[in-house]
């Protein structure tokens, strides 16, 4: 089977490579291009551990094909964090506000709540709760995820306020 | 659970697509790929080709004309529900889609291509039918409209051809002076239907119900017109015992019996929705008029 | 202790790193030129192999090795038999790959292993194997039944284990009794569904002739052993490393796992690296799960309510094989009291073999089946004596001054004798009706009957031994250059956050700040004394070490430290990384310290000078190293518990049903919970309500289904219903801190805690607020909408909405 030729922009970097047209974009990202961030936990789209950024949405990358994103803007959980290095508002906040156990989902549920915020950036416990279903945690119970992004985007809030 | 080989064909045109579906023995068109690619990942498919519309111009349009609504094959989910202008035009459709799994599914599937899937408790496929919708199908024998009651066969089974592609789906308008609603039941947020109920109502002068569309999901193999409870309800004030009446004829086309409790459960689930959907769709029309 | 950081809200040193997705977990590893494996698995419950054919499989482009039973050499034998008990009547454990016969859909039959996955699955389907199927019972009363269609066809009645314990004398209670309440619970199989599956990478170094594997596992010193064993290789040769591993719930503690084997067998076969990662259908059928258990529960009371004796018969269903022996059985037997008296106990179990996946413990471990058998015949002594539910609970509670209580003749899943350490549960009843708000539970139920819905309490206690032995160890060392603490311990983390909590532990006896420790665990090239993570243990069994052990170098420091400043040892006090003359500013850093009790021959820093032969801190008489002096500063200390601490809780909810869609709302949830000392609140309520996400899936939406030929027909997350953000309601969390007196620190275990009483609260919820339409008791878990609509008779409820 002839491998195909992809290029995208990954966090905000010109990338490139071959890959079966089978290949998903999440073996892409993980094999290819060694951003281990992102995780496989279904294979199904149920699971959301592998959520990244697909042209400025949301997308689980065990359901697109790596064909798909060619030409795209993917941003995994390695974009995250801010251009000097330091934490994002959201990763603080997880750690401050205990948001995650095992790390396992973490990746997808980070860069799921990243673009949530972007949507709605004051949203309530309703919204929150609504914005990430779709992802699963074995180990938190959300609580502390949904208290985690609450005060990212109190501080996200007071940020924006602080520079305006 | 990774695909197993196949040839990838980006087509570039329709024209391009429709080729490609006759030159393999059995293909899949690929296009938000939500329900599609989980099933190449479990193997369930095995396609000799995938054939991605994705770069196809002009399939993601969503055109507003007099209150219907028109979506290209690569509309998402979430990009019609967003849509500001087919919200004020056709407020139903964010209703149901607002069911439709999670955020970042709706990002990717598409109205079509989850019409084409036709899974029997899927959402948009039902609303199509309630509205007396078509989707528009091309394939080497051209061009045709397939009206949503012509479309469906069993789960997962339209009675589109091999070789055509449905390029948009079309939502009539819903009709003047009525009420709209769509509910449904599902185990967790986002899964599918145990029962959906779309419904619209629309009161005469006299307060009472002059018409009466209502379709379902999830009761049985395919989405249905609920024709004999839509009978039922017109010409009668809409009291909550014409209602409950009316909803008692939905058990009849309750067929999907694989709840644990044969059935029965799933018909007065369906049964409550009716009338919790009939009713609110009542309250728009009064809204409306008001 | 002036920087003592126990009972804060330290947070986590590990979060950093996997808040950026730099995270190590099994498949993250990458090896050069490592190979991929795919397993074929039964399509059949129960079947004969007639025939397999994998040439066309070992012909396939970019294939390396395609492995049956026949071409695995010695490691084609039964798998250990891992916790044995005389009990035990048929034990029966699994092969690597199966060899003639099939026991449960998913079993191993052959392994590929090829360049990549893609790959290797291809080759899979190349495999061609001819089964004759053999007929099944599959449902645990059908294949306990006479007649029953066997599992292992010379293990009569499908019995894999019978057991009755006594204490006290049961039939004399019953004798005397004014009444006696009798129920029978069911409680439904469920799984960990970590969201890491397993995973395994080996790597065979032909050099020095060891043998490395990275397992996403709970237990590595145990799977070394078991590997060393089964390959016929030293321990020393053999290194386990348990990395990141994302979720563990008691599925990756220890099965032997046929992939744990066959893995670094094709590594060493191959001479080349191979890994495994479990996908989501694998882990639904290859990985082990638990909780099915139908209880008859007889409690024999005065008219007042007092509870004289139980009695409990249950079966427990334990899949096809029984390697973990009867530690579930015996875990819910030996709990099947809870928190009250009932001094007179019989209780008897058959351990039954049903052609599914096999059972190992899921968090929780028997206790959410004792404390639902428990909790709803409590409810029902309650009705049926005319009694307040509380109050029938206060009536038989152990009381604050009557522990230790002893359960003379029960012994638990640890050999000692159940005794329940300490503990208030009165109070903690009384906090869960406040919280809950009980004085204004009529007010609630009018307003849901408004709204067309019916309102329940729901309640449940639980107790839980914690903290099993037999025992682990701390090491504790002080590295000369930087001043870090290095602390290693043998049990491994999935997401705990024991590198937090253990550096506290040793942070407070050494005075450093908790992120200048470094916990290193989960690696037998570290630290290769010890068991596993599992039964609530890590930290009262680890802990304790650590703190053994660090209260052992902190003395060390402070000799060493009076020594160099010329002060008495009492005057020397441990803070920001010093050890200072009280009330002075003489001090020497832990880093002067560690290197100044290394005598040393070359100085590679300055502090180090202080340390070399010409030094004049370095005079002595005699050898420079004394007599039964050991280098440095490094102590390794081990804790070995007396008996198991036990931990308990209440739960309280208001649970609302939507009598006509048959839908359940958790309107509010309080958890009153007691683990002893709290080492760390904000790591202890995470650890709470993570487990109750669980406890809420075993009450309403999780249950693993078999078809009457013994196909799953939910191995996946779209059909098997995990609760997701939408589904789990906000929890009010009250603490409470009764220590426990058998441990330095007070402690006792957290892990399963939230996990266990949640299906007998919501449930019993759902029952007190159907009670107006008739409903009658729910024994039953999980309790999905279709089972709500039977006991409502299937009427219909349209109307009253």
């Amino acid at each position: 089977m002839s491998k195909m030729h992809v290029k995208m922009t990954v966090n905000g970097k010109p990338v490139e490579g071959l890959a079966e047209p089978r290949t998903l974009l999440i073996h892409f990202l993980r094999e290819d291009l060694n951003l281990t961030g992102p995780h496989i936990g279904c294979d199904t789209s149920h699971c959301g551990a592998c959520t990244v950024d697909l042209d400025g949405k949301s997308v689980k990358s065990c359901t697109v094909f790596v064909a798909q994103a060619n030409g795209a803007e993917v941003t995994t959980i390695e974009g995250i964090a801010n251009p000097d290095g330091t934490l994002h508002a959201l990763q603080e906040a997880f750690r401050e506000h205990h948001g995650l156990q095992c790390g396992f989902c973490t990746p997808g549920m980070i860069t799921r709540a990243h673009r949530l915020l972007q949507e709605n950036p004051n949203p309530t416990e309703a919204e929150i709760r609504m914005g990430i279903s779709g992802n699963l945690c074995r180990c938190t119970g959300y609580q502390n995820i949904v208290k985690s992004i609450t005060a990212a985007a109190e501080q996200l809030a007071s940020m924006k306020e602080a520079a305006e | 659970m990774k695909p197993a080989r196949f040839e990838y064909v980006a087509a570039k045109t329709v024209a391009e697509a429709i080729d490609a579906r006759s030159s393999f023995d059995d293909t899949v068109i690929l296009a938000g790929g939500q329900s599609l690619i989980p099933m190449l990942n479990y193997r369930v498919a095995q396609p000799d080709a995938v054939i991605d519309i994705n770069r196809v111009p002009g399939l993601d349009t969503i055109s507003v004309d007099n209150g219907a609504v028109r979506v290209g094959a690569l509309v998402r989910h979430r990009q019609l529900e967003l849509s500001a202008e087919a919200f004020a035009a056709h407020p139903l459709l964010r209703e149901a889609l607002d069911n439709v799994a999670h955020i970042p599914i709706r990002n990717r599937g598409t109205i079509c291509g989850s019409i084409a899937h036709a899974d029997a408790a899927a959402e948009m496929p039902a609303v199509l039918v309630c509205l007396d919708g078509f989707v528009t199908a091309q394939g080497s024998g051209g061009e045709r409209n397939v009206p949503a009651s012509d479309l469906f066969l069993f789960h997962m089974t339209t009675t589109l051809d091999s070789d055509e592609i449905i390029t948009s789906a079309t939502f009539p308008a819903l009709p003047k002076g009525s009420g709209y609603a769509f509910e449904e039941l599902t185990r967790r947020h986002g899964d599918y239907a145990v029962a959906g109920i779309c419904a619209v109502i629309t009161p005469g002068p006299d307060g009472n119900c002059a018409s009466a569309s209502l379709s379902a999901c999830g009761i049985a193999e395919k989405p249905v017109r609920l024709s004999a409870v839509e009978a039922a309800l017109v010409g009668t004030n809409l009291s909550d015992d014409a209602v409950s009446a009316a909803a008692a004829l939905v058990d009849d086309m309750v067929t999907n019996e694989d709840d644990g409790a044969g059935g029965r459960y799933r018909r007065q689930v369906a049964r409550t929705l009716i009338t919790r959907a009939v009713a609110k769709a009542c309250q728009r029309a009064a809204q409306g008029r008001a | 202790m002036a920087t003592r950081t126990f009972g804060e809200p330290v947070q986590r040193n590990i979060d950093d790193r996997l808040l950026t997705g730099q995270g190590h977990y099994i498949d993250d590893i990458d090896l050069p030129s490592v190979a991929h494996a795919a397993f074929l698995r039964s399509p059949f419950a129960r079947a004969k192999i007639t025939s397999i054919d994998v040439s066309a499989a070992r012909a396939h482009p970019g294939v390396l090795g395609v492995f049956t039973c026949d071409n695995i050499g010695h490691i084609d034998q039964d798998l250990p038999l891992l916790i044995p008990h005389p009990c035990l009547v048929g034990p029966r454990t699994q092969r690597p790959l199966a060899r003639g016969d099939v026991y449960y859909v998913g079993q191993t039959v052959a392994m590929v292993v090829a360049v990549d996955r893609y790959t290797a699955e291809d080759a899979v389907r190349l495999i061609e194997v001819d089964y004759d199927p053999l007929p099944v019972s599959v449902e645990l009363e059908d294949a306990a039944a006479d007649g029953a269609n066997l599992v292992h066809e010379d293990v009569a009645g499908n019995v894999a284990a019978h057991f009755v314990q006594n204490s006290g004398d049961a039939a004399a209670a019953f004798a005397r009794a004014d009444h006696v309440t009798k129920i029978t619970v069911r409680v439904e199989r469920s799984t960990a569904a970590p969201m890491e599956g397993r995973a395994v990478c080996a790597r065979w170094d032909r050099i020095t002739e060891q043998l490395m594997v990275w397992d996403s596992t709970q237990a590595p010193i145990s799977v070394r052993g078991g590997l060393a064993s089964l390959f016929d290789i030293d321990e020393d040769r053999v290194r386990v490393v348990a990395p990141d591993v994302g979720g563990g719930f008691g599925q990756k503690v220890l099965f032997f796992y046929p992939e744990e084997v066959l893995v670094p067998m094709a590594a060493i076969q191959l001479d080349r690296p191979v890994k495994w990662i479990e996908d989501r259908t694998e882990n639904f059928i290859g990985s082990t799960q638990e909780r099915t258990q139908v209880h008859t529960i007889e409690l024999a009371a005065t008219k007042d309510g007092e509870v004289l004796g139980l009695r409990d018969f249950f079966l427990h269903d334990t899949g096809s094989f029984i390697p973990y022996g009867i530690a579930i059985a015996q875990v819910a037997s030996t709990s099947i009291a809870g928190p009250y008296r009932i001094p007179n106990i019989e209780v008897e179990f058959k351990a039954i073999y049903t052609p599914t996946v096999p059972v190992t413990p899921y968090r929780g471990c028997g206790r959410p089946q004792a404390c639902f058998a428990i909790e709803r015949a409590m409810d029902k002594l309650a009705e049926e004596l005319g009694l307040d539910r509380f109050e029938v609970r206060r009536r038989n509670f152990i009381a604050p001054d009557q522990f230790p209580w002893k359960r003379e003749g029960l012994l638990f899943a640890d050999g000692l004798a159940v005794c329940y350490d300490s503990g208030e549960y009165d109070t903690a009843l009384s906090k869960a009706a406040e919280a809950i708000g009980l004085d204004r539970l009529d007010e609630m139920k009018a307003d849901a009957r408004a709204r067309g819905k019916y309102l329940g309490l729901g309640l449940g206690f639980y107790v839980e031994g914690t903290g099993l032995g037999p025992y682990e160890g701390g090491h504790v060392r002080i590295h000369p250059i930087t001043g870090k603490i290095y602390v290693n311990t043998g049990l491994s983390t999935q997401g705990q956050g024991h590198d937090t909590v253990f550096a506290q532990i040793a942070a407070d006896q050494l005075g450093v700040d908790p992120s200048d420790v470094i916990v290193v665990e989960g690696d037998t090239g570290a630290f290769d004394w010890g068991v596993a993570t599992f039964a609530s243990r890590a930290a009262v069994v680890s802990g304790n070490a650590i703190h053994k052990a660090a209260s052992k170098a902190r003395e060390m420091v402070i000799e060493a430290a009076a020594n160099m400043l010329e002060a008495a040892p009492g005057d020397i006090e441990l803070a920001e990384g010093k050890a200072r003359i009280s009330g002075s500013d003489r001090a020497v850093t832990l880093a002067e310290v560690a290197t100044a009790t290394n005598p040393l021959r070359y100085a590679f820093n300055k502090a180090a000078q202080s340390a070399t032969q010409f030094a004049p801190a370095s005079k002595h008489d005699g050898p420079p190293l004394a007599d039964g002096k050991a280098p440095g500063i490094e102590v390794t200390d081990y804790y070995s518990p007396p008996y198991s601490t036990w931990a308990y809780g209440c739960h309280a909810a208001l649970v609302e049903v939507d009598p006509a869609l048959c839908t359940v709302d958790i309107r509010q949830y309080v958890c009153v919970h007691d683990c002893g000392n709290m080492i760390n609140p904000m790591i202890v309520e995470g650890q709470v309500i993570g487990g109750m996400a669980q406890g809420l899936g075993g009450a309403l939406y999780e249950k693993v289904q078999y078809d009457q030929d013994g196909n799953p027909r939910n191995a996946g997350f779209m059909d098997f219903l995990m609760p997701y953000a939408t589904e789990m309601p906000k929890v009010d969390i009250v603490h409470m801190e009764t220590p426990s007196p058998l441990n330095p620190l007070g402690i006792k275990g957290v892990g399963e805690a939230g996990t266990i009483a949640v299906p007998a609260t919501i449930i019993s919820g759902i029952e007190d607020a159907l009670k107006p339409l008739g409903a009658g008791h729910f024994h039953e878990a999980p309790v999905f909408p279709h089972m709500i609509f039977e006991k409502l008779g299937g009427a219909d409820q349209a109307k009253a909405s």
